[in-house]
Parts: C-alpha cells; sequence; structure tokens
C-alpha cells in the first residue's frame, strides 16, 4: 500500500484537479450536447468516475481511507443506476424505435 | 277558573294542530266543529275568568308556567297576567273570534282550503290571547309576531291570486318597519329598568320624573310598532289592501282583534305614556291625523270592503286620540264596542258579497233590502252603532273619547266632531248605496241573491244585539252613578289613575251633546238618502268626470303612488345599482379577475417546460455555475 499511495503522489494534486475537471465537463458537454441516449449515458458515467479520481486522489494525498471507500460505494451505486436506466432505454427503444433523446419531449407544456 | 287560563290559548292551539295536520282527512263539518268547538270552550273559560275577576279582592294575577330565559342578570319567566284589562281583552278575542268561525263555516264552506283556513283562524287566536295575555314585553311579542305572520297566511289565503299575494306581502313589510321599533323599544326597556315583566317596568318607571327623555324615546319606539299593526299614519296602507283576505279574516284580524294590539299596547304600557308628554301629544296627533284621514278616503270607496277598512283605520285613529288625551278607559272602551259593531259590518258586508256572487263594487248592488232582510236589520245597527246613534255602543264610547278631546282642546274635539260626521255620512252611503235603490248588478247576479244560511246570520245576529247594548258598560256620569267599565278596568290603569282626571262633563253639555249628534246623524241620513238611495248618484267609473275632490279621495290622496315613488322606485333603482355596479362588475370581477390571473398565469408558465432534455440540463448546468460564482462572490 505505501508504493501505491507514494506513488500516486508522485503526481502533484493540481494535475489530478485538472485531469477530472477536464473529464467532468467533457461529461456536462456530452450530456447536454449529444442526443443518443447512451451517450448521454455515457457521459453521465465519466463525471460519476471524474469526480470517483478526485476522492481517490485526494484520499492518497491527505492519507484518509474514507475517500476511497466512499468511491467504492459510488461505483457500486452507479452499476445498479446503470442496470436501471438501460432498462429504461430499451424500453424507450422498443416503444419509439429510436433512443433518441430530443423525441422523449412528451412532457411538453 | 283562573286556574284554567292556560287551557284559554292551549285550546285554540290544539284545533290548530289537529286542523292542520288532519287538513287532508277530516271532513268540512268536523273542521268546523273542532275549529268553533276550541273557541266556544275558551270563551267560556274567560267569561268564567271575568266574572271571577270582577269578584275577587285581588285584581291581578300573575300565573308563571317556567323559567324561560335565565341568562346572567336576565331572568324572563313564561307567565301570564290576568288583570281586568286582559280579562276583558280575552274575552273580546274568544267572544267576537267564536262568532266569526261559526261564520266562517258558513261563508267558506264552497272553500277547497277549508280546513287550511280554520287552523290558521285558530292558530291566530292562539298567538292573539299570547299577546293579550303575556306578563312582559317578550311573550306580548311572541304574539305580535304571530299574528302578523297569521295576517299574512290568511290575507294570501287565496294565494292563486297574485295581487292577493302582494297585499300579503306588503301588510307583513310594513309591520315589519312598526315592529323594528317595538323591537328597539323593548332593548330600551331592559336596558333602562333590568327587567321586561310588567310589573317591574312599571314599578320602577313610575319613580321617573315626568318628561324623561329616556321613557319618550321608549314611548315614541313603542308607538312606532302600534303604528304599523294597527295602521296608523304612515303605516296604515296595508290594511285596505288586506281585504284581499276572506271576510271573515278581515272581520277578525283587520277589524276586531289584531289591529287592536297597538292600543292594547299602549293602554298596557299606560304609565310609560303617562310620564311621557310628548310621546303623548304626538299620539294623539298622529290618531287624529289618521282619523280624518281615512274618513276622507272612505267617503268615496266603492268597494264595500273598502269604505269599512278606511272606516277601520279612522276608528282606529280614534283611539289613539284617546289614548294620547289620557283617557286609557275611553280607549278600551272604543275597542271594545269597535269590535263588536265592526266585526258586525264586516261580517254583513261578508253576507252581502256572499247573495253577491263575490261581487265587492257597491255600484252593482243596490235594493237589496228586501232580499236579504236580517243582513239590512243587523247592518243597520252596526251603521247606527258606528255613526253614534244612542243608544246603540258607538254613542257611548265615541262619546266618552270626545268629552275627553273636549277637556284636553278645543281643535282636537272640533276635528273630531267633523270626523264622526263624516264617519256617519260615508257609513249612511254604504247603507244606501247597498241595500236601497234598484238592483244594479247582472241579471245572473240577481237570480243568485238569497239571504245566507243560518250559520252565518246567528252570528250577525249575536253581534248586532251586542252592538246595541255594549255601551251601557260605560254609561256617563249623567245615566248613572258611577262608570262600570272604568271603574272595572282601574286596577290596571292604577299608575295613571291619578295623573289624567277628567272632570265630567256637566249634564247640560252631556246631554247637548247627545242631542247635537242625533240631530247631526238625522241631518247625516237624509242628506245621504236623497244623494245615495235612489241611484242617481253614483260614483263615475270614469275617473276624469271627477271633480278634484272626489277624485284625490277616490285615489286615496295618491299616497300609494307617493310611496311608491318616494321609497319603492329609489330603493328599485339602488338595488339595481347594486347589482350591476357593485355585484356584478365590482365583487363578481374581483373574484372572476383572480381565477383569469391564475389561468393566464399558468397558461404562460407552462410553455417554461419545454420537454426538451437538453434544454434541462443546460439550465441545470448554468443554475450550479451560478450558485458556485455566487459561493465564491459571497465568501
Amino acid at each position: 500500500m505505501e508504493t501505491i499511495v507514494q506513488n500516486i503522489q508522485t503526481v502533484p494534486l493540481n494535475n489530478y484537479i485538472i485531469l477530472s475537471s477536464v473529464l467532468f465537463v467533457i461529461g456536462v458537454l456530452g450530456v447536454m450536447i449529444r442526443r443518443n441516449a447512451i451517450i448521454v449515458f455515457m457521459s453521465i458515467e465519466l463525471m460519476l468516475n471524474a469526480v470517483n479520481l478526485l476522492l481517490a486522489a485526494f484520499s492518497a494525498f491527505r492519507g484518509d481511507p474514507a475517500g476511497q471507500i466512499f468511491v467504492f460505494f459510488i461505483m457500486a451505486v452507479a452499476a445498479a443506476e446503470v442496470a436501471v436506466g438501460l432498462a429504461i432505454i430499451v424500453m424507450i427503444f422498443r416503444n419509439t424505435r429510436s433512443i433518441d433523446i430530443n423525441f422523449l419531449n412528451r412532457l411538453k407544456g | 277558573m283562573l286556574q284554567l287560563i292556560a287551557l284559554v290559548p292551549l285550546l285554540p292551539l290544539i284545533g290548530f294542530l289537529i286542523n292542520g295536520i288532519g287538513n287532508k282527512s277530516l271532513s268540512k263539518s268536523l273542521v268546523g266543529i273542532i275549529g268553533s268547538g276550541t273557541m266556544l270552550l275558551s270563551f267560556i273559560i274567560s267569561l268564567g275568568i271575568f266574572f271571577e275577576l270582577k269578584n275577587s279582592e285581588v285584581s291581578a294575577h300573575t300565573f308563571t308556567f317556567f323559567d324561560w330565559i335565565n341568562v346572567g342578570n336576565f331572568n324572563l319567566s313564561f307567565s301570564f297576567l290576568v288583570d281586568p284589562l286582559s280579562s276583558l281583552m280575552l274575552l273580546v278575542v274568544t267572544g267576537v273570534g267564536f262568532l266569526i268561525h261559526v261564520y266562517s263555516i258558513g261563508y267558506m264552506k264552497h272553500d277547497e282550503g277549508f280546513a287550511k283556513f280554520f287552523a290558521y283562524l285558530n292558530l291566530f287566536v292562539f298567538f292573539m290571547l299570547l299577546l293579550v295575555l303575556g306578563a312582559n314585553y317578550a311573550i306580548m311579542f311572541i304574539g305580535w309576531e304571530g299574528v302578523g305572520l297569521c295576517s299574512y297566511l290568511l290575507i294570501g289565503f287565496w294565494y292563486k291570486n297574485t295581487s292577493y299575494n302582494n297585499a300579503a306581502k306588503k301588510a307583513f313589510v310594513m309591520n315589519r318597519i312598526g315592529d323594528l321599533g317595538f323591537l328597539i323599544a323593548l332593548f330600551l326597556i331592559f336596558k333602562t329598568f333590568g327587567s321586561i315583566s310588567f310589573n317591574e317596568v312599571f314599578t320602577s318607571a313610575a319613580k321617573f320624573t315626568s318628561g324623561d327623555p329616556t321613557l319618550t324615546t321608549i314611548a315614541i319606539l313603542l308607538f312606532i310598532g302600534a303604528m304599523g299593526k294597527s295602521a296608523q299614519l304612515p303605516l296604515y296602507t296595508w290594511l285596505p289592501d288586506a281585504m284581499a283576505g276572506p271576510t271573515p279574516v278581515s272581520a277578525l284580524i283587520h277589524a276586531a282583534t289584531m289591529v287592536t294590539a297597538g292600543i292594547y299596547m299602549i293602554a298596557r304600557s299606560s304609565i310609560i305614556y303617562a310620564l311621557a308628554p310628548i310621546a303623548m301629544d304626538i299620539v294623539a296627533t298622529i290618531g287624529m291625523i289618521t282619523a280624518v284621514w281615512a274618513a276622507l278616503i272612505a267617503l268615496t270607496q266603492t268597494d264595500i270592503k273598502k269604505v269599512l277598512a278606511y272606516s277601520t283605520v279612522s276608528q282606529l285613529g280614534y283611539m289613539f286620540v284617546a289614548l294620547g288625551v289620557g283617557s286609557f278607559t275611553g280607549a278600551v272602551f272604543h275597542l271594545m264596542t269597535h269590535a263588536f259593531f265592526k266585526a258586525l259590518l264586516f261580517l254583513g258586508a261578508g253576507s252581502v258579497i256572499h247573495a253577491m256572487s263575490g261581487e265587492q263594487d257597491m255600484r252593482s248592488m243596490g235594493g237589496l233590502k228586501k232580499k236579504l232582510p236580517i243582513t239590512f236589520i243587523t247592518i243597520l245597527i252596526g251603521t247606527l252603532a258606528i255613526s253614534g246613534v244612542p243608544p246603540f255602543a258607538g254613542f257611548f264610547s265615541k262619546d266618552e273619547i270626545l268629552a275627553a278631546t273636549y277637556n284636553h282642546s278645543m281643535p282636537m274635539f272640533i276635528v273630531m266632531s267633523i270626523t264622526s260626521v263624516l264617519t256617519a255620512f260615508y257609513m249612511f252611503r254604504m247603507l244606501f248605496l247597498t241595500f236601497y235603490g234598484n238592483f244594479r248588478g247582472t241579471n245572473d247576479q240577481a237570480s243568485h241573491l238569497h239571504e245566507s244560511p243560518k250559520s252565518m246570520t246567528i252570528p250577525l245576529i249575536v253581534l248586532a244585539v251586542f252592538s246595541t247594548i255594549a255601551g251601557f258598560v260605560g254609561l256617563p256620569e249623567v245615566f248613572s252613578e258611577h262608570h262600570a267599565l272604568k271603574s272595572f278596568l282601574s286596577p290596571s290603569f292604577v299608575f295613571t289613575n291619578g295623573r289624567f282626571s277628567f272632570e265630567a262633563a256637566s249634564h247640560v253639555v252631556e246631554y247637548s251633546i247627545m242631542g247635537v249628534s242625533l240631530v247631526v246623524v238625522a241631518l247625516v241620513y237624509i242628506y245621504a238618502q236623497k244623494r245615495f238611495a235612489k241611484d242617481v248618484y253614483l260614483l263615475p267609473v270614469d275617473e276624469s268626470k271627477m271633480t278634484l275632490m272626489q277624485r284625490l279621495s277616490y285615489r286615496k290622496f295618491y299616497i300609494d303612488e307617493f310611496y311608491e315613488n318616494l321609497i319603492t322606485k329609489p330603493l328599485d333603482k339602488l338595488s339595481t345599482f347594486f347589482y350591476r355596479v357593485i355585484d356584478k362588475s365590482g365583487i363578481d370581477g374581483v373574484v372572476n379577475g383572480l381565477g383569469k390571473i391564475t389561468m393566464n398565469g399558468s397558461k404562460n408558465l407552462r410553455t417554461i417546460q419545454t420537454g426538451n432534455t437538453g434544454f434541462y440540463i443546460f439550465s441545470m448546468v448554468v443554475g450550479i455555475i451560478i450558485i458556485m460564482l455566487l459561493n465564491f462572490i459571497l465568501s
């Protein structure tokens, strides 16, 4: 364990923050711009993992395992969410023959 | 007998319940027997009470049945007061009431609402007896309102006719105006004396000084109540219209009993009035004006019942004059004799109308003397009585009132004397137009002419007898040692006895009044006979041919039109204004406006909900960024 932590610490913390910020912004833009439901879904996962990366990095730098435990929880919940989300997308596809989210505007006021 | 007092009002109530509930299932003869039988029993008990009271040492008995209201320092018990005044009223109400019930059996025989009619009549008598017997103003007020209700129900008895319904409504509304005065007076009495029971109020009122403003206010407010109920100016116009009801109703309610409630109430509160000279003057003046006013209108009325109605208003005016000058006994005396002869006249008129198959216009009558002999003789007696011919009842009571006004003020005496000449004139006019000359109706009516059945003529005869002899209870001093009615009633006016003493007119004056009135009545008789008995002088049907005075009188001094323009129309306009402007555009506008604002607001707001997922996410991101920026700036 010592080595992994030390290895992580060889890269400055700022780099991690920048990387995860970039990843997060890519995820946000992906959700906002792309219309394919699968891609949107992937972008959401990207955002989650950007946060996970940040949590793991801080955890290592501060010598506090709580961050890494939190990451595990996020991954578990994300897995469950993916299962539900993909099921929804399958149902949408069956009904509309498309996974373009712009067609899903039936709640328009 | 005194212990049976509760039965007096209860019996008519029982009659009302039986006839009211068994409306459809009871046979007409049974309804008649129940209706009149309960009245007869009531009358017998009242008679017993009257004689027991006359012979007993104690003059006033209070019977408390139960505690009615006990709130804080306000204690009200349901109790009856039996004293000379109320026992005399009991006799009048139950006696005349009984005769009129009997009469109604014949008069209403062919009416489909027979049982309903008797139920209402019995209910009326019940309330009237409550009014008369109540030992405090609250019970009096229950009776007061109750008789008003029954009057409404009976005026509109033939409810299919709209104008009859309007007459009923008019009576009710006008009475309400007066009732408001009575009600306020009641509150004021409670505030001033802390009680509304007669005994306590009168005992403490006697300690006030004369002319006390509170007492004056109370007296005037009570008189406003009496104005409504007893049809005095300016609230009298409902009474002539009330003739829409069946004739027995006119006789019982609108001549003999209910309309005299105001007189009774003031006589009962005599002590309050005795201490309020201003109120007394108002009562006397209004009574006097009403007496002349109504007599003038009665001169040209062509409807036989309208003549009698205006005559009633006029005679009620007489009674108020008597009250106003302090002759309480005179007012009650005239009330009693008037109840007899006016009920007689109304019932006689009913008999004529019955014979004429419903025709009430005197211009179509005439020459009925031969066909209706009993009716003719009884009406003649009634006419003589009301005209003040000795020895008929009206003479003595009127004489007493005139003597009292003579003592009080000369102008009032002159006006009242002229009124009594007018009274004689319009009554003889009615008599001649109806019974003398040739028959002026249709052949169809002529073939139906017949004397009324026994159930109608017997009450007429009994009332005629009373109209003849009732005056002897109050013989003036010139004939008898003491005034029987006065000494009988004096315990009821014990507080006021000393205040108004009328010196008995000297024998010369007394005889000359009698002589003059006889001569005047004889002259009026001759004049009226010349004018009306030969069919020549009838009021033209076409109004443009009447003289100015005739038209004024015929149109009742345009008082209905005056009220219409002064009160009804502005009120109508005001309510239209309130309906259109305040209600429709004001209140409705606010309510509907609120609804519209919500509708439009939501219509516009819902467009924000685009249904576009990308937009939602975009706004979410923007929102988060803004929050973060704010966070930076603020921290």
